[in-house]
C-alpha cells in the first residue's frame, strides 16, 4: 500500500448527497478535505426520483441551507418544476418540492466541489479503514493508495455489498451500471459494528417519445416558483410539467401473474424495504380493493426523453415490467429505456452512533446517509452536513455540535436514529416531529442561521442580511402589538368589509390579525396598518401572531423537557446494578444505551418510574465523583 | 416524569388525624394557592407565613373548607422548589376536594415518591437517603404497575383502547393528508375523521360521567359490613377506625341508618359502611324495608364482609342474610374470637376467605387488613371493574384532559383551522388516553398510516 504524501484533516468516502455536503462543510470550515468516490462522473447522482423536497424533506433542505449547505442552492439552479405543497393545510406543513434536471444537478454540484478551496476530489474505491492499534488513521483504496487523515466520514449509500434484483436474476452492483463496494462492510463487522441489510427499489425509466401525453393529466409548476435557498432571489430555469397516469385492473392482473418470479415474494430478498415506498406489486397485493394506483410521470431533465414513473418501483422480471407499464392508458406503446430494479445493501445500526454522528466504537469515524439506515437525498444531505461539521470540529480539536429535536428536523432524525435505530429505511415525516409547529420551512433561518454563522459556514454578509430580517420581524411584532386602531371613517369601513363590525375602539393590530380570515396583507387597508417590509418578514409576523398560543404551548413543552435532554447518562453506565428496574427496561437500556434522560424517555417501554430511578442514579453517581 | 411542572398530593395518610395537608410543589405553587385559597392580603403570600382563610374550588368558587395555607418559596423548602401546604380538616372528602381543586388550578398529581425525588435531585437530601428514595419509588410503582396491568385487561382498559383506536385512526388520516399530499387519498375520509372524533368524544363523556366513576371518585373503594344485630359490626367499625384514629364523617345526603368510616389500608383509601338497616323491629322478623335497602347497597359495594358472632350458633337471621349474599363474592368474618367458640367455619357456606377476630383484643385485625389489601390490589378473583376505583382521580384527570382536547378539536375544525393545528388537539387527546392505557407512540400513528393507506412514490 502506497501512503499518499498529503495528510488530510477530513476524508469523506462517497460523493452522494451526504458526502458532498460533508466535504463542502469541512472544507469551508478550513479543513484540508479529501472527497473519494468510485467514479468522479458519479457525484451527487440522483439514483432514484428526479426531485428534491416534499413534506419534511423540503424542511430538511431549508435547514441545510440555513446552516450553510449546498443542496438548496443546487436545486434552485437546476430545478425544472417548482411547487409548494399543502398551501391550505397550515404553515408548519407547507413544503417546497422541485423536479430537477438530473444531469444539471449533478454537474453543478461537481463544479461547486471543484471550485471549493481546501478540497481534493479523487477517484477511488475505499476497501478498508486504515487503523493502527485500533486507532483510525485513514483509508485504503482498491488501487493501492493509502490516504491518511484525522477523521473519516463514511457515506456508502447503497454501495456496500450492493445486490441488484430484476425478477429472479440478481447481480452485484451499487446502482444500475455501477460496481458495488466490497470489503468495507466485512471490516466494519469485524470491528464490532452491527451490519444489517436493507432493500430499496426504483421504477423503470420510460422513453417519452413513446408516451401519449395527450391522454394524461398535466400538472404544472406554480406560477411564481419559490426557491429553496434563503439566498436565491428567483428561479430562472425554464419550467416543464409532470403528467399523471393510472394503473387499472388489467395492470394488477399482469402484476399478480408475475409474483411467482418476484424476488420479494419468492424470499430471495432478505433486506427490509420501506413501507412508505412500496413496490407496485406490494401495493397490488396489500390493497387488493384499490382499483387504480396513481403515478406521476416526471421528466428526468430538459435535454433527455427519459421519464420517471413515480410510485411504480418494482423488482418483477423484465417481461412483466414491459407488459404492465404498457397496460396503462397513454403508455400502450411505451419503450423501457432502463429497467426497474430492487437493490439490497449493507447498513450499520445507527444506535452505535453518538448524536454527533461519530461512531461510539471508533473515535473520529463518522457515518452519514444510507449507511445509517435512512433513505432519501434530503435525509442523507442533512446527516452529511452534520457529520462534515463535526468531523471538521473534531479535527480542529473543538467541541462538536448537536441539533435538538426542538430546533430542527435534522435533530429529530438524528435523535430517532441514534436512540431507537431503524429496521426499515428511515424517511422523514413531519409527524415524527413533536414540535412540528415550531419546525417550519419558513423559519429554518431563524432556527439555524446563528449556528451556521458561528461555525463558519454562513458568510458575514449573509449573516448581516439575516440579522436585519430578524430585527425587522421583532420591530414589526412590537408595532402591531402596540398600535391601536382609530375609529375614523376608513377604519369603520374596513371593519365592515372584513366581518369585524364587533371590534371595539382601542383594539390592537395584533388582535385583529389573530382573527380568522385576516392576513397581514389585509391590514394594508387600514391607515398605518402595515409597514414597508419584504414578503418574508410579513409572513413571519403573520404566523407568529396568528399561532402565538400554540407556539407558546410548544415552547413550554420544550422547556419542560430541557432538563431531561440535558441530563447526560455516562456511556459506561451499568444498568444491571440499578435497583428497581424491571428486566425488560434494563434490557432495553442496555441495548440502546441512551445518551441522555431525554433519549431514554423516548425508548418504548421505558416507564416514568424507570426514568425516575435513572434520574436518581445519575445524581448518586454525580455525588460520588 | 422527571420534569419541572407542578405536582400535588395529599401529604397526610388518608383518614388519619384531625387535620389533612395537601402539598403542592413547583413553579405554579403560588398561582395554585392564590386560585383556591382566600385569606391572603393583597400583596400575595409572604414566604413561610401561615395564613388563615377559606378553600374554594377555582372553577365555580364553591366553598370547600376553612383552614390554613403557607407558601415556602424556593429554595427554602422540602423540594427546593416553591412549596405550598394547605391545611384543612382531616376528613377524607375534604382533603380530596382540595387536591382536586389544586389539579383544576394547574397542578398535576404527583407520582409515587415524587416529592422526595425532587428533594433529592435538587440536592435537598443527602446521598444516604438516596437508597430509600429508590425503595419508595420501586415498591409503590410495583403495586401500581400490577394495578395498571389489571386495568389494561379490565373493562375500562377495553373501552379506552377502543377510544384510543378511534383517535389513532383519525390522527393517521389527518397525518396522511399532511405528509402525503400528492397521493390520491379519498377526500371523503375527512368526514370520517370528525365522525371518529365525535364517537370517541361520546365514549369519553360517558366514561368520565359514569356513575361508577363519579361515585368512586367521591368515596374511594367501599366495603359493606352485613350481619345481624350484635354480630359485632359497630365494634369492628370502631376497631378499624380507632386504629386509624379516623374521625367519623357521615356523608351528606345518606340516610341516618348508614354509618361509615374512611380508613387507610396500606395507603389504599377504603370506605367501610355499616349496613345498619338489617335489624329487628319489636323483637319481630327482619324488617322488609331494611332488606330491600341492604340489597341495593350490596350491589353498590366493592366488597361485602359478612359478620357472624362465633360465640353463638348460627340462627335464622344469619341464614336469611346469607341467602342475600348467595351468588356474590364476600369475606366471612367470625367475631368475638376471645369468647368460647360455638360456630365452626365448616358450618358456613364457602366464601372468598374466612377470618376470625376479636375487636376486644385486636387479634385478627391485621389479617383482615391484609385480606382487604389483597382483595383490592392483588386478588385476581375481584372484578376488574373494582380496580377502576383505585388510581382514579388521576384517570379522571387524564380523561378530562382528553375530552377538553377533543372539544378544542371540534371547535377548531368548525372554525376551519388548519390541519397542523387540528393534529395538535388530536395528539393531546391521544396522549392523555395513552397515559391511562400505557400505549401510543409516534410510530403507532405511522404504522396506522401505512396499513390503512396505499402510500408510496
Amino acid at each position: 500500500m502506497h501512503s499518499y504524501e498529503t495528510r488530510y484533516d477530513v476524508i469523506v468516502v462517497g460523493a452522494g448527497h451526504a458526502g458532498c455536503e460533508a466535504a463542502l462543510a469541512a472544507a469551508r470550515m478550513g479543513c484540508l478535505t479529501l472527497l473519494l468516490n468510485m467514479s468522479l462522473d458519479g457525484m451527487a447522482v440522483m439514483s432514484c426520483n428526479p426531485s428534491i423536497g416534499g413534506l419534511a424533506k423540503g424542511h430538511l433542505v431549508r435547514e441545510i441551507d440555513a446552516l450553510g449547505g449546498e443542496m438548496a442552492k443546487n436545486i434552485d439552479a437546476t430545478g425544472i418544476q417548482f411547487r409548494v405543497l399543502n398551501t391550505r393545510k397550515g404553515p408548519a406543513v407547507r413544503a417546497g418540492r422541485a423536479q430537477a434536471d438530473k444531469q444539471l444537478y449533478r454537474l453543478r454540484m461537481k463544479r461547486v466541489l471543484e471550485q471549493q478551496g481546501n478540497l481534493h476530489l479523487k477517484q477511488g474505491e475505499v476497501t478498508a479503514l486504515y487503523l493502527e492499534r485500533d486507532e483510525l488513521h485513514g483509508v485504503d483504496t482498491r488501487s493501492g493508495i493509502r490516504f491518511l487523515g484525522t477523521t473519516v466520514v463514511l457515506t456508502t449509500g447503497t454501495f456496500m455489498r450492493g445486490l441488484i434484483h430484476i425478477g429472479l436474476i440478481n447481480y452485484a452492483g451499487g446502482r444500475a451500471g455501477d460496481l458495488p463496494s466490497l470489503g468495507l462492510s466485512d471490516q466494519l463487522k469485524g470491528l464490532g459494528f452491527e451490519v444489517g441489510r436493507l432493500k430499496t427499489g426504483t421504477p423503470a425509466r420510460l422513453d417519452g417519445r413513446t408516451i401519449d401525453f395527450s391522454r394524461l393529466e398535466t400538472q404544472y409548476s406554480d406560477d411564481q416558483p419559490r426557491p429553496f435557498s434563503f439566498s436565491t432571489e428567483r428561479i430562472t430555469m425554464p419550467q416543464v410539467p409532470c403528467y399523471i397516469a393510472y394503473t387499472n385492473p388489467r395492470t394488477h392482473e399482469i402484476i399478480r401473474s408475475g409474483l411467482d418470479r418476484s424476488p420479494l415474494y419468492a424470499g430471495v430478498i432478505e433486506g427490509i424495504g420501506p413501507r412508505y415506498c412500496p413496490s407496485i406489486e406490494d401495493k397490488v397485493v396489500r390493497f387488493p380493493d384499490k382499483e387504480r394506483h396513481q403515478t406521476f410521470i416526471e421528466p428526468e431533465g430538459l435535454e433527455t426523453v427519459e421519464y420517471y414513473p413515480s410510485g411504480m418501483s418494482t423488482s418483477l422480471p423484465i417481461d412483466i415490467q414491459i407488459a404492465f407499464y404498457r397496460s396503462m392508458h397513454g403508455l400502450e406503446q411505451v419503450e423501457i429505456m432502463r429497467p426497474a430494479y430492487g437493490i439490497e445493501y449493507d447498513y450499520v445500526n445507527p444506535v452505535q452512533l453518538h448524536a454527533t454522528l461519530e461512531t461510539k466504537l471508533i473515535p473520529r469515524l463518522f457515518h452519514a446517509g444510507q449507511i445509517n439506515g435512512t433513505s432519501g437525498y434530503e435525509e442523507a444531505a442533512g446527516q452529511g452536513i452534520l457529520a462534515g461539521i463535526n468531523a471538521a470540529l473534531r479535527a480542529q480539536g473543538k467541541q462538536p455540535i448537536m441539533l435538538g429535536r426542538h430546533e430542527s428536523y435534522i435533530g429529530v432524525m438524528v435523535d430517532d436514529l441514534v436512540t431507537l435505530g431503524t429496521k426499515e429505511p428511515y424517511r422523514m415525516f413531519t409527524s415524527r416531529a413533536e414540535y412540528r409547529l415550531l419546525l417550519r420551512e419558513d423559519n429554518a433561518d431563524l432556527r439555524l442561521r446563528e449556528l451556521g454563522h458561528a461555525i463558519g459556514l454562513v458568510s458575514d454578509e449573509l449573516y448581516a442580511g439575516f440579522c436585519r430580517k430578524r430585527e425587522q420581524i421583532a420591530a414589526e411584532l412590537e408595532r402591531v402589538a402596540t398600535t391601536r386602531i382609530g375609529m375614523g371613517e376608513a377604519e369603520q369601513q374596513w371593519l365592515m368589509d372584513h366581518d369585524c363590525a364587533d371590534v371595539q375602539k382601542g383594539t390592537t393590530l395584533e388582535q385583529l390579525l389573530r382573527r380568522p380570515g385576516i392576513g397581514y396583507i389585509d391590514l394594508a387597508g387600514l391607515p398605518g396598518g402595515t409597514a414597508v417590509l419584504t414578503p418574508e418578514v410579513q409572513e413571519q409576523v403573520e404566523i407568529q401572531v396568528k399561532y402565538h398560543g400554540y407556539l407558546e404551548r410548544q415552547e413550554e413543552q420544550i422547556e419542560r423537557m430541557r432538563k431531561m435532554e440535558n441530563s447526560v447518562i455516562p456511556q459506561e453506565m451499568v444498568y444491571s446494578q440499578l435497583q428497581g428496574l424491571t428486566p425488560e427496561v434494563r434490557e432495553k437500556l442496555e441495548r440502546f444505551r441512551p445518551g441522555t434522560l431525554g433519549q431514554a424517555s423516548r425508548i418504548q417501554g421505558v416507564t416514568p418510574a424507570a426514568l425516575a430511578i435513572l434520574a436518581v442514579a445519575l445524581r448518586v453517581n454525580g455525588a460520588r465523583q | 416524569m422527571y420534569t419541572e411542572d407542578t405536582i400535588a398530593a395529599i401529604a397526610t395518610p388518608p383518614g388519619c388525624g384531625g387535620i389533612g395537608i395537601v402539598r403542592v410543589s413547583g413553579s405554579l405553587a403560588d398561582q395554585v394557592g392564590r386560585a383556591i385559597f382566600r385569606g391572603i392580603p393583597g400583596g400575595g403570600f409572604d414566604s413561610h407565613r401561615l395564613y388563615y382563610g377559606h378553600f374554594h374550588r377555582s372553577v365555580d368558587g364553591a366553598l370547600i373548607d376553612e383552614g390554613m395555607a403557607v407558601l415556602m418559596r424556593a429554595p427554602r423548602s422540602y423540594t427546593r422548589e416553591d412549596v405550598l401546604e394547605l391545611h384543612s380538616h382531616g376528613g377524607y372528602l375534604v382533603v380530596r376536594a382540595i387536591l382536586q381543586a389544586c389539579v383544576a388550578a394547574g397542578a398535576r398529581l404527583a407520582e409515587p415518591g415524587e416529592f422526595t425525588r425532587r428533594a433529592f435531585l435538587n440536592g435537598r437530601i443527602d446521598l444516604c437517603q438516596a437508597e430509600s428514595v429508590l425503595d419508595i419509588i420501586t415498591s409503590r410503582t410495583e403495586a401500581s404497575l400490577a394495578l395498571a396491568q389489571r386495568q389494561r385487561e379490565g373493562l375500562l382498559g377495553r373501552e379506552l383502547f377502543a377510544v384510543s383506536d378511534l383517535l389513532t385512526g383519525a390522527l393517521a388520516t389527518l397525518e396522511a393528508y399532511i405528509d402525503f399530499p400528492d397521493e390520491d387519498i379519498d377526500p371523503a375520509l375527512q368526514v370520517a375523521v370528525s365522525q371518529r372524533v365525535t364517537t370517541a368524544q361520546q365514549q369519553l363523556y360517558r366514561l368520565v360521567g359514569s356513575f361508577r366513576f363519579g361515585r368512586v371518585l367521591r368515596e374511594g373503594v367501599s366495603v359493606l359490613l352485613v350481619g345481624k344485630p350484635n354480630s359485632g359490626k359497630s365494634s369492628l367499625l370502631n376497631a378499624l377506625s380507632c386504629e386509624e384514629r379516623a374521625i367519623v364523617s357521615p356523608v351528606p345526603g345518606t340516610t341516618r341508618d348508614l354509618i361509615e368510616e374512611i380508613i387507610s389500608v396500606d395507603g389504599l383509601p377504603v370506605r367501610i359502611v355499616d349496613a345498619a338497616g338489617i335489624r329487628r323491629h319489636h323483637g319481630d322478623a327482619v324488617e322488609q324495608e331494611g332488606i330491600r335497602r341492604t340489597v341495593g347497597r350490596l350491589s353498590e359495594a366493592d366488597l361485602v364482609l359478612f359478620l357472624a358472632d362465633a360465640s353463638r350458633p348460627l340462627d335464622h337471621d344469619d341464614l336469611e342474610i346469607l341467602a342475600l349474599l348467595a351468588d356474590r363474592p364476600y369475606l366471612t368474618v367470625l367475631t368475638k374470637s376471645d369468647l368460647p367458640p360455638c360456630l365452626e367455619p365448616s358450618q358456613l357456606p364457602p366464601s372468598l376467605t374466612t377470618l376470625s377476630l376479636s375487636c376486644l383484643t385486636g387479634a385478627g385485625l391485621p389479617q383482615l387488613r391484609s385480606a382487604l389489601f389483597d382483595y383490592f390490589m392483588h386478588d385476581a378473583s375481584s372484578s376488574p371493574d373494582d380496580l377502576v376505583a383505585i388510581s382514579n382521580v388521576r384517570h379522571r384527570d387524564l380523561l378530562q384532559r382528553a375530552v377538553g382536547a377533543l372539544d378544542r378539536f371540534s371547535r377548531h375544525a368548525a372554525q376551519d383551522l388548519t390541519y397542523d393545528l387540528l393534529s395538535i388537539d388530536l395528539r393531546d387527546a391521544l396522549s392523555a388516553v395513552g397515559e391511562v392505557t400505557g400505549a401510543t407512540t409516534p410510530d403507532a400513528v405511522l404504522d396506522r398510516i401505512f396499513s390503512s393507506f396505499c402510500i408510496g412514490k
